[in-house]
This record gives structure tokens, sequence and C-alpha cells, in this order.
């Protein structure tokens, strides 16, 4: 089979601009155009998932894919996690180029052992020989009011397994950018959307992009408190950097954009620089990707901190049913504000 | 009408050379497709001596500290020869569990690397370029879904190969052969499903494991064509093989096929099947022996003697005694090749983490500006 042509992931990134200037695409859209532009460019890529194909995807993520794509590259299939995981890995056994969606990552249970057990080793159990180039994607996290067996957060689980790289984005630009580099990448991808940004506007530039894995993006400055996130939580995180600059605490805001590879180094940096940090998380707090971040902080900067390092994560429940309880239950910008000025002895 | 028939169903068994060595006249008529020619039983039954030999050299290995689990292929032999040899090397797809050896050897698979393997070394599983077999796969079922997606892949290409995946009575209890020929058969794609039922899934007799008749029939709720074959049956296990592969060919898809063998050894080397099985039913299944009556039938064609079996298996003696010689002296991993092959290339974390002694914290203290040595004493140069 021949190998395409690799597009060069080193090429400058054009500017984001958050503000509402420029094309503004939906989340959503941002995902479509990354697979279909990847499509374009190479024949081996395929999308397979449940009501991928003819019903346009359960949150139309695929729109219009199966019209230029043809029902060979765009593919329904039965409901059978378990079943479609294992045969992406076959499917790049072959050569080819999966993207797998789940409808929610909460149904990824079922097919743990395909994604925990066989994906990230297989590369490692055939001493270096059978690859496992695919791109897991779909919804993870509270999707509003979908009960707790359909709102799980399974990163934390996840990035516990070497060989995975896991790539969470927060807004329609990172989506487009992570997403294209997950899709040319020769390892398993791990890409985690949120229903509840799927319909999020924000810049995407027309000019093609890719985003580097295990590299943060400051979203805002400050040297009052380091302020770490990744995913939907990253814009209760600005929501909350806002209403603290006006009470003049200003905070160094990471969007981690990947969890593994973890980009350790930005944030001991900025916490040499700040001496707090706060990491908002929406994973259940036990050995979560916060205390991860936390742990490490300890190892890389222990004597820059100035107060003890603060988690804001889900609280440790299963997610509740009910309206306001779920939204009480997931960090949000009250918590933060909260946690930072903790962290500032200043409540 | 209030009722009607919606299906009905038959498993046909398919016996073609009988526990006395004699060919059933009527199945091998001249011009019948998939019948062994007698030069090809005869290279089979050299192979089939090769694998015995080293299932008892691995087994004495194991016995004697010098080699890890290993499971025993004995009494199925004809099962892996005559599917894999019903096979286009090269062309088409070997997805195996691991009670497959000659099937894997015949695609190109050294015995050194399969005994590699099993003496504890993943670089076993690592096999020449062009080789189209996967990984012995040992967590139970997983690699039907492999198997199902190469297939696929291969129809998605629209290249000419067929795929089988091999697995036993007991895998089918698991969810991913459900799943995989739920797949494989909504996707028409060009795989054969081989089971080798051999009557016992470690000390789980198949009666205990499952409620119905026969494993065939299982195939049948998902629309795959099905055999039920004397997996004993060096000339049967071929000639299923040899039509469903032309069927899947053709577009016809995906065929189940159940061979009837019996496990005469252990499950593995951590086994010991005394304990659980009644020898008489052992006994009674060595008569059925595949070797037994491929060579009853070659030396009714006077093609075999006692002679020739000296001869052969002196040769196989000394063929499996250079692979193991071989393997045990394989240069034993380094300790920095724990790290290899995780991802295509290698995190800088992870390059570090090696190139480290310390722990992962250890490094990245040290990493972060602290002095190697104790944690304690690394803290006070910081």
């Amino acid at each position: 089979m021949p190998t395409m042509q690799r597009p060069d992931l080193a090429k400058h990134l054009p500017s984001f601009t958050p503000t509402g200037e420029g094309r503004q695409l939906q989340f959503r859209e941002a995902l479509r155009e990354a697979m279909s532009e990847e499509m374009r460019r190479d024949d081996r890529i395929f999308l397979m998932g449940e009501e991928v194909a003819y019903y346009n995807g359960a949150y139309k993520i695929s729109q219009g894919m199966l019209d230029e794509f043809g029902p060979r590259r765009i593919i329904d299939t039965p409901i059978s996690e378990n079943g479609f995981a294992g045969l992406a890995v076959g499917a790049a056994m072959y050569g080819l180029r999966p993207i797998i969606e789940f409808m929610s990552w909460s149904f990824s249970l079922v097919a743990a052992d395909q994604l925990l057990n066989n994906v990230p080793k297989m590369l490692y159990m055939s001493g270096g020989q059978w690859g496992c180039p695919v791109v897991f994607r779909g919804n993870n996290g509270a999707g509003g009011q979908l009960g707790s067996t359909h709102s799980w957060t399974v990163e934390a689980m996840y990035a516990n397994v070497p060989g995975l790289k896991i790539a969470i984005p927060s807004n329609p630009y990172d989506a487009k950018g992570l997403l294209k580099t997950a899709i040319v990448d020769d390892d398993p991808v791990f890409f985690m959307e949120s229903e509840r940004m799927l319909s999020d506007k924000g810049h995407v530039p027309a000019e093609e992009y890719y985003i580097p894995f295990g590299k943060a993006h400051l979203r805002r400055q400050g040297s009052d408190v380091t302020l770490v996130s990744f995913g939907r939580p990253v814009n209760f995180c600005i929501e909350a950097a806002g209403e603290l600059a006006k009470e003049g605490i200003e905070a160094d805001m990471l969007d981690m954009r990947t969890v593994r590879p973890l980009d350790i180094q930005s944030i001991a940096e900025s916490v040499k620089k700040t001496g707090r940090i706060v990491v908002v998380d929406q994973c259940w707090p036990f050995a979560s990707i916060a205390s991860e971040v936390v742990t490490q902080v300890c190892e890389k900067a222990f004597d820059y901190l100035d107060h003890q390092p603060i988690r804001v994560n889900t609280e440790d429940v299963p997610t509740p049913y009910a309206k306001g309880l779920e939204a009480e239950y997931l960090p949000h910008k009250g918590k933060i504000v909260r946690a930072v000025k903790a962290s500032l002895h200043r409540l | 009408m209030p009722i009607r028939t919606a299906y009905t169903a038959k498993i046909e068994y398919l016996q073609i050379l009988d526990e006395e060595g004699k060919l059933d006249a009527s199945l091998t008529a001249p011009g019948t497709p998939g019948i062994l020619t007698d030069q090809q039983v005869l290279h089979l039954y050299q192979r089939m001596i090769e694998c015995r030999q080293l299932d008892e050299i691995a087994f004495k290995l194991q016995r004697s500290g010098r080699m890890h689990t290993y499971p025993q292929n004995k009494g199925q032999e004809a099962c892996a020869l005559g599917s894999g040899f019903a096979m286009r090397a090269g062309v088409d797809w070997i997805v195996p569990c691991y009670r497959e050896n000659a099937a894997m050897f015949m695609h190109g698979v050294p015995m050194a690397s399969v005994l590699l393997y099993w003496s504890g070394d993943e670089r076993g599983n690592h096999f020449p370029p062009g080789v189209q077999v996967t990984p012995i796969a040992v967590p139970i079922g997983t690699q039907m879904l492999h198997a199902t997606g190469i297939a696929w892949a291969a129809k998605m290409r629209r290249e000419d190969r067929v795929v089988i995946t091999y697995f036993g009575d007991g895998a089918t209890s698991e969810g991913d052969f459900h799943e995989a020929m739920n797949f494989a058969t909504v996707f028409n794609v060009p795989c054969i499903f081989f089971c080798q039922n051999n009557q016992w899934a470690i000390s789980v007799p198949r009666e205990s494991q499952m409620a119905s008749e026969t494993i065939a029939q299982k195939g049948l709720a998902y629309g795959a064509q099905v055999q039920q074959v004397d997996g004993n049956d060096l000339f049967a296990v071929y000639k299923a093989v040899y039509d469903a592969r032309e069927r899947a060919r053709a577009g016809g898809g995906v065929t189940l096929i159940e061979c009837i063998t019996y496990r005469l050894a252990d499950h593995t080397t951590a086994d010991d099947a005394r304990r659980y099985r009644d020898q008489n039913e052992v006994e009674a299944w060595r008569s059925k022996d595949p070797m037994i009556r491929v060579r009853l039938y070659l030396e009714s064609k006077g093609l075999w003697d006692a002679g020739k079996q000296k001869a052969e298996q002196e040769r196989a003696e000394v063929m499996v005694k250079e692979v193991v010689d071989k393997v045990l002296n394989w240069p034993a991993p380094k300790r920095e090749e724990m790290f290899d092959h995780l991802y295509a290339e290698m995190p800088a974390l992870l390059r570090q983490q090696r190139d480290s002694w310390a722990t992962h914290s250890l490094g990245m203290g040290r990493e972060a500006g602290l002095q190697s040595g104790s944690a304690a004493g690394s803290h006070q140069h910081a």
C-alpha cells in the first residue's frame, strides 16, 4: 500500500483570535473540515461509527461526508463498539488509517479490551511490527442531563495506559488543528470532544494548519496564579480569569490541548513565575489528570510554591441526572474563582 | 396461516479420510476441487512430524526451566496444516490465536520466532517483512475482530485476499466472537472463522461452555456459511477451507468452520489435564490422532514405511534442535529496550525515563536541576 506524503506539521500556526473575528465555524464544522481535508489527501482514511453515514452523524459532525466520500469510506456500523474498535485495529494492520467515532466515550467502556489491551500495545507486543494509527473520537463528559451512564469523562482512566495519545480541544480552532494532527499521527490517538461545545463558534482560519501535541496554549497571561485546564472547562477558566481580573488578580491560563503527552514544562515554568496553581478538570478527583499535574508540579517546582496546589474537579459522585445538580457537580466559574482566591488567601 | 416455519437449518459434518486411513471415494472423485494430491499429503505429513517434534522439545525445555509457558498443538496438527495449506502464502492473511503453529510456519513465520515468543520474548512476534501473519494473540477472541478488519480493508481496497482467523471452542463464549461474526457477515467480508473445537477450554468441557449442539450452528444465526469438519482429518480440513476460500474470493463472504478435534496434551505447560480429564476419553482420542491416519494412508499408497518414518523423525529432531539452540542463545534484551516500540517515535519524556537509572519521579527531579544520587541527598543541593 502506498505511503502518502506527510504534511508539514512544523508549519507556522496561524494566529488564534478568540474574539469572534475572521472566518467563524462551529466546533462540529471544524471537526468535519479536519476529517474531510485529510480524507481528500489520503484515500486510506475512512470514518466509521454508529449513524455516521446516512444519518449524517448523531451530532451532525459528519454531515455531507457520505455524499462526498461515498459508502466505502463513510461507514455505518452495528451497535457494537468493541466490534468496530477491533475492526479498526485490523484495518490499521492492513495499512488503512481509520477514524472511529464513538457516539459517546461513555460507550467506549464496552470496547475497553480492544482500546486498552490491544490498541496501545499492538506495536509493543509485536516487537515494533504492527502500529495502530487509529483516531478514536467522540463526545466526552457530561452532555447535559444524560444521566450517569452517558456522562463519562474517560481521560483519566485511559491516560494511565502507556502507548496512547489523548487530545482534548476546548474550541473550534483547536478542534480542527488537533484533529488533523491526530489523523496523520502514526500512533493511536483518543480524541475527546464535548456535545456541549459542538455548536460553539470560533475563528477557524481558512489556511491549513496542524497543532502540535504536547504543547500547551497560553490563553491568558498573568503573574498571580497559574490556571491549568483542558477541554470544555478551559472556557470556564477564561470566564473566571476575566472576573478575577476585575479584582486585580491576573492568571496565567494554560490550555493543555493534549493530556498525553502533557506539557508539564510550560506548567512548571508558569508556576515558577506565579507560585500558585489551580487545576480545573471535569474528571472525578481521585487519580485524575489534575492529580497528575499537581504531582508533577510538586516534582518539578516544589520550592517555588507559595500555596499548596488546588484541584477543581467534579464532585466525587456519579454524574447527577437533575439539571441543577449536574451543573453544581461540574467545575464552573464560581468554583474556579473561589479556588483561585483561596490560593491567594483572599477568600 | 398463523404458524409457518421461519427458518430451518442443518449442519453437515465432513470426513474424507477415516481413522483407518481410507479415503472416501465419492468425495474424492477425479475433478473434485480441493482434494490434496499424494505429493501434497507427503509434504504435509513431514511438516506434521516437525510440529510434533517441536511440541515434544518445547515441553521438555519448559519442564527443565528453559522455556516459559508453551501451549502444545499435539493432536490438532491436521487443523493447522490443512487450513494453512489452503490459504495462499503472501496473498491471504493468517490471524492466529496460539495453537496453530504449522499454519504460521507455512506462511513464513520462522519456527525460531514462535519458540522465542514462548520463551518470553516479544521480539518473537516480529515476523519477517511480507509475512501476512498477525502476532500470536493470547487474550481470548480479540483477534477475530482484527481479522474482520483486515478482511474489510482488503475488500475496501478491492484486493483479492482472504483472511482466516483461529480460535477455540471456549472463545465462542466471548463477545468478540459474536461481534466479529456479526460485522463480518453484515459487511460480507472475505473471512474464514476457523474454530478448533478441542472439547476443552482449559478445564471446562464443551458442554459446560455452551448449551448449543454444535458451534457451527452459531454461524447460521449471523448468516454465515457453516461447515462442521473432522478436525483430525487433513483432507476434510483442507477441503473445507479451500471451498470457503474460493467462496470468499467470489464474494460469498464468511464461513464458520468447526473442526471437531481433541487436545491430546495439557492446555499449556502450566496445566495438568490429568486432574480433570478422564483418561479413557484421552485414550479414545489417541486412536483418532491425525498423524496415524495420514501415515496409514501414505503407507497404503506405498509412499511411506518404517524406514522413511525413522529417517524423517531424525531429520526433524536435527532441525528442531538447531532452532532450539538458536533460541536458547538469543541475546537477552537490554534494559533500555523495554522502552522501544511503545510509540512510533519515542516521546521526550520516555526517552528521559529510559536514559535515567532512577525512578520516574527522581528522573524528573534531576531533570529539573537537582543533582543525581539519592532523593534526600539531591534535595540538599537544590
